[in-house]
This record gives C-alpha cells, structure tokens and sequence, in this order.
C-alpha cells in the first residue's frame, strides 16, 4: 500500500492524518512568538517588577511597623511574598493575552487566522506562552526569596514554580476569554478595573483573609486567585520556621471551618483555567 | 492511513493538472443585511494567469476575495479553488493559497526572518525546504540583506514586499493579492509591479489580485471589470480596449454645464461630470473640426487620447472610476462591514 505515495511530487496534507501534527506546530509556534516578543521588550520585563518589589518591600514594610512585634513571628513581608508573586504571575499573563487585541488591531491576528491549522490550537499556544512568559517573570522575582527571610529550598522552589506555572495557565486563559470578547483596545482598562485589580486585592495578597466582614469574605471566596496564592504561601510557610504568636498571619484558608487541602485549591484553580480556555476556544471558532 | 493518503492525493493531483480552473466561480453572492456587496458573478481563472479584479472602492472586489479566500462565507453561489471547494473544504483552499492583504499583517516586533519563519510553521512547510525558501523568496522580494531588521523599522513599502514574500513562502498555487500597492507612494508601487511581473516569470502561479488603479490592470493577463456588486465586462487589456473603439476627448472650456448641455443637444454625447468635460467619440481627430464649429461655448484646450481602461470602465458604467468613488457606495465605509470584517 505504501507504493506509489512516494512518487508523488506534492501530497496534499489530509486533514484526518495531519491534524494532530498541525496542531502542535501551530501550538509551539504561537508559544515561541509569545516568548520572543517577551524578550525583545526589556523595559515591560523590568517594569511588570518594579511594582511587585514596591508593594513587598515598601507596601510591606511599612504595613510592617503597624503590626506589634512577636518574639520570633512571622515577618509581614514573608507573609505578603506569596502574594507579590501571584501579583507579576496575574499582571504579565493578562498583559500577555490581551496582547490578542492588539494583534487583532494590527492584522497580525488575520494572519493567524487563515492558517490552514485549528482555531484551538492557536488558543492554547498563546495560552502556554503567557503562561510561560509569567512564569519566568514570578522566577526573576523569586529570587528575592532570601530578602524576605524565605529559604532557597530546591523542593520548595520546584513546587512554587508548578504553583506559579498553574497559576499563569488560569490566568492567560482568563486573559485570551476576556480579549475573545474585546473589539477594541479600550476595553483592555475595562478589563483591568473591572476584574484584574478587585482580582489582586480580594485574593489576600496583601492581608490575612482571617475575621473579615462577612461580605467580604464571601467575595474572597468567589476569586479564584485567593486559592492560588493560599497555595503559595501554605508552600512557602511549610519551609519557614513560624513562632508561635504569628498565627493569625499563617492562617490557612477555610471553608466554613473546614481547612482547605492544597491539592484541593489546585485542584479549584486548574478547573477554572480549564474552563476558560474552553470557552476562549469556542470563542475564536466562532467567529468564522 | 496509507490508503486514505492516496484517495486524497488523486484527485487533487487531477485538479492540478492545469486542464481545470485555479479558480471557478460560480455566480457567486454576498450580502451584509440588507446590503447585497456581490450580486452573483461568475468568471474562470485558468492557471498560470494573472487576473485583476478592477473597480472603484466599494465594488466589492474585497468581497469577492474573501470568499475565494474562505474568510467570508458565500450567501449563495459555489466558488473552487485550486480545485476545492471554498466552504466545503475550506482548509484544503487555505494550504493551497496565499494572502496579501490590504493591511498590514505582519509581526512588528519579530524580524523579517522570524516572521517568514512563523508562517512557515503554520502552514507546516517542512523544516529543509523551508530554510531555503525562505531565502528564495527574500531574495526575490529583495530584502534578504534585511532578514534579521525588526519589521518595525521598515518602511511600507518593504513591509508590502516582505508580505508577498511571505505569501508565496509555502508555493501556494493560487496567491491573492488585495490592492497590493494601496497607500504606497508612486514609485514604490512600480518596484511592487516589478517584483509581482519578477514572480509571474520565476514561479508557477496563478494569481489573482483587485485594484483600482487603471495603470495597474494593464498588468494583468485578463481583467474583469466591477461595479456595484457585478462583473460588468471581462477580458483582456488589449480586447476591452478596442471593444471601445472610441476615443477620449478632454474639453476645457469657459462654461463645463453649457458645455455639457450643448454636446448632448447638438451631437447627442453624454459628457462625464466631474474636472473638466469629458466624452467619448469615434474617430477623436476628425470629431474636433466640427466641436469648433457648433459647440458655441469658448474652448480653451482639447486633448485626443487612445481608449485607457478609465474608458472601458466609463463606457460599461456610465462613471469614470474617480466619480464612482467620490458617490461613496463604498462597502469600505460601512460600518457594519467593516465591523464584520475586524472579526475575522
């Protein structure tokens, strides 16, 4: 049966036997344009930075010398480092998927668009290029794990860059949902006030979710980074020796009183990335 | 999974054998709401041709493109291309043809290189030829020197040929080019033509591109004119010219309105609106003498020209091209289409 294939000069790809392979072309290409864009843009690595170390160092110290000292308590910066990486790990995926707006602003979107490869597969490589791209951005920033009295632990370091690598896939994917939708630039801020930031300060970044008002407490429990970042910082706090007045800092997060397993809010966090993605690939089919 | 090779590439390979159309359509439509943009046009492109679409802005050339292109879908009619059918077998038409669009589609931020590259992958060229190519159709659009400059830094007319390098990077059988010179300066659009004329020599392709300037259909192999959704003449340059056989006259004159009055109540002539006065006439020459003799409006200068395809246009349509643009039915100006197209 194989004869005759070979003499032909050009074999049309047939769909059925090439979809696959065309598939993950088309991802691993959309992944490295995302990262070589990343690397071309020194100035968006450095700024996307600057403002997580503001937060944790200045935010953090200053919110610091308002807490009363404990005998051998955690730092409130060690507290808030889970929170400054989930913070470079939101801005840069989100910046990395709406990046699709201006793609589509400038043509290049087209270009991908009538390629011969599935509409899916473009999503999902943009979505793991983002991914990446922030990964690598919350690693820079980990680096600074020492200055927060954070221990350079290779199994802590491995579970933190999984943390964040999960983390990113929900929120690029929360990022291509949102620019699917998104005709033009302007609805990027939309975007950002609207969802983005109520993001970053629901999700106990920046203070313990203990004793809150009831209402909020309930918005906190509707965002899904507040189990990424309690994820996080259960990681980190396992890896930090804790005295003992520092406990209502290193509270973990509850249902009712039911203390959530990391694995579970993994678990949270990877089913809503799951989902976005799904709809962000229905989105694009659609809109043939 | 051999066997299912085989039945794909048979009739395929039929279809490439040069006997069929690249290009067949069949009374093909469009309709945005209640704005019919393609009104049912028919026309063969046999391979190895180059084939303008000519018409004013808002012709619905674009259109027309589209489809063939498999970005819009028909309301009516059939259209194949490369011999697969532009709905049915939409990503057998896109691995067959290549895309020059108005706009720019490039990566700014990558390099000439990497965005061949980019392409290259989606369109699954193998890794050995593509090196190659690359080189190929750098060389020929003559910015091999410039491979590895950001796209950002060129200028429009390098990013133009940087896109038709990359629309032939994975040897389409058919490439479309949708006004490939719009919005270039003069000059720049000659080196584009230079270029395109290059290709029609070194590579077997047949080509289909839309355009509204006059100058830039005599370079097409055979021309189908467009107007208000429908082809209103085909042919070649040379056939739609001395299917006019008239030639055009220029006035200026003291009074255009009087004049105009005068030449269809004295000799029965239909002069276009617009800059001057301008009409059509057999045997211009001998016309003159008597234009003197009964006109009665003073003339102040005259021109005789041979038959341009702005004549062909004039004499299917009534308007020159110019005239059909500034009435703006322009499909371009729609918002809803252009919405429409945005989403693509």
């Amino acid at each position: 049966m194989a004869t005759g294939t070979a003499t032909l000069d050009v074999v049309p790809v047939t769909e059925a036997r090439a979809s696959w392979g065309d598939a993950l072309r088309a991802v691993r290409v959309v992944w490295k344009r995302e990262l070589i864009r990343w690397s071309r843009n020194r100035t968006r690595i450095l700024t996307t930075l600057v403002q997580p170390v503001l937060f944790l160092f200045v935010l953090g110290s200053g919110l610091a010398s308002l807490l009363p000292r404990q005998g051998g308590g955690l730092d409130f910066r060690t507290f808030m480092f889970p929170g400054v990486l989930a913070m470079v790990v939101l801005f840069t995926s989100i910046f990395s998927a709406v990046s699709i707006v201006w793609d589509r602003e400038f043509g290049f979107m087209r270009e991908m668009m009538v390629a011969p490869v599935p509409r899916s597969a473009l999503v999902i490589g943009k979505c793991l290029g983002g991914a990446t791209v922030a990964t690598i951005q919350g690693t820079i920033l980990l680096s600074l794990a020492g200055l927060v009295h954070v221990p350079y632990n290779p199994l802590l370091i491995v579970t933190l860059l999984a943390e964040m690598a999960l983390t990113a896939f929900t929120l690029t994917s929360f990022g291509v949902f949102a620019a699917s939708r998104m005709q033009q630039v302007e609805s990027f801020q939309v975007v950002m006030q609207l969802f983005v930031f109520p993001m970053f300060f629901l999700s106990g970044a920046v203070f313990p979710l203990t004793d809150l008002p009831r209402w909020l407490d309930v918005l906190t429990k509707i965002d899904p980074l507040t189990y990424a970042v309690d994820a996080i910082r259960r990681a980190i706090l396992s890896h930090v020796a804790l005295g003992p007045g520092s406990s209502n800092l290193a509270h973990p997060l509850t249902w009712g009183h039911w203390a959530l397993p990391t694995g579970f809010e993994l678990g949270i966090v990877a089913v809503v990335g799951l989902a976005l993605i799904g709809g962000a690939i229905a989105q694009f089919s659609r809109a043939e | 999974m051999i066997a299912s090779r085989i039945d794909e590439a048979l009739p395929s390979l039929e279809a490439d054998g040069g006997a069929r159309p690249a290009i067949e359509a069949r009374d093909l439509r469009k309709r945005f709401g209640d704005f019919e943009a393609v009104r049912g046009v028919t026309f063969d492109v046999m391979p190895g041709e180059t084939f303008g679409f000519l018409g004013p802005n808002g012709a619905g050339k674009s259109t027309t493109i589209s489809m063939l292109c498999t970005l819009l879908k028909p309301s009516g009619g059939t259209a194949l291309v490369a011999g697969h059918d532009v709905v049915a077998a939409r990503a057998e038409v896109r691995r067959r043809i290549g895309l020059v669009f108005q706009d720019t589609t490039l990566d700014d931020y990558l390099t000439a290189a990497e965005n061949l590259s980019f392409h290259a992958e989606l369109y699954g060229v193998p890794k050995h030829l593509a090196r190659q190519r690359l080189q190929q159709v750098l060389e020929m659009v003559g910015l091999w020197d410039r491979r590895d400059s950001i796209t950002r830094t060129f200028s429009g007319g390098m990013k133009r040929r940087l896109e038709i390098a990359r629309g032939l990077l994975h040897s389409p059988r058919v490439l479309f080019l949708d006004e490939p010179t719009v919005g270039l300066d003069p000059q720049t659009r000659l080196h584009i033509w230079t270029y395109i004329n290059e290709l029609k020599r070194r590579e077997q392709i047949t080509m289909f591109l839309t355009t509204h300037y006059m100058e830039e259909a005599e370079y097409c192999d055979r021309l189908a004119i467009m107007d208000n959704g429908v082809i209103v003449v085909t042919g070649t340059p040379e056939e739609l010219k001395a299917g006019i056989g008239k030639d055009r006259v220029e006035l200026r004159t003291d009074d255009d309105e009087l004049a105009r009055r005068r030449l269809k109540e004295v000799f029965g002539i239909e002069a276009a609106g617009g800059d001057g006065v301008v009409f059509q006439v057999e045997h211009g020459e001998e016309f003159i003498p008597r234009l003197f003799a009964s006109l009665g409006v003073g003339i102040r200068s005259v021109s005789v020209a041979r038959p341009t395809l702005d004549d062909v246009f004039m004499e299917h349509t009534g308007r020159t091209i110019r005239d059909a643009e500034s009435s703006g039915s322009g499909i371009r100006n729609n918002p809803f289409v252009r919405a429409q197209a945005g989403r693509r």
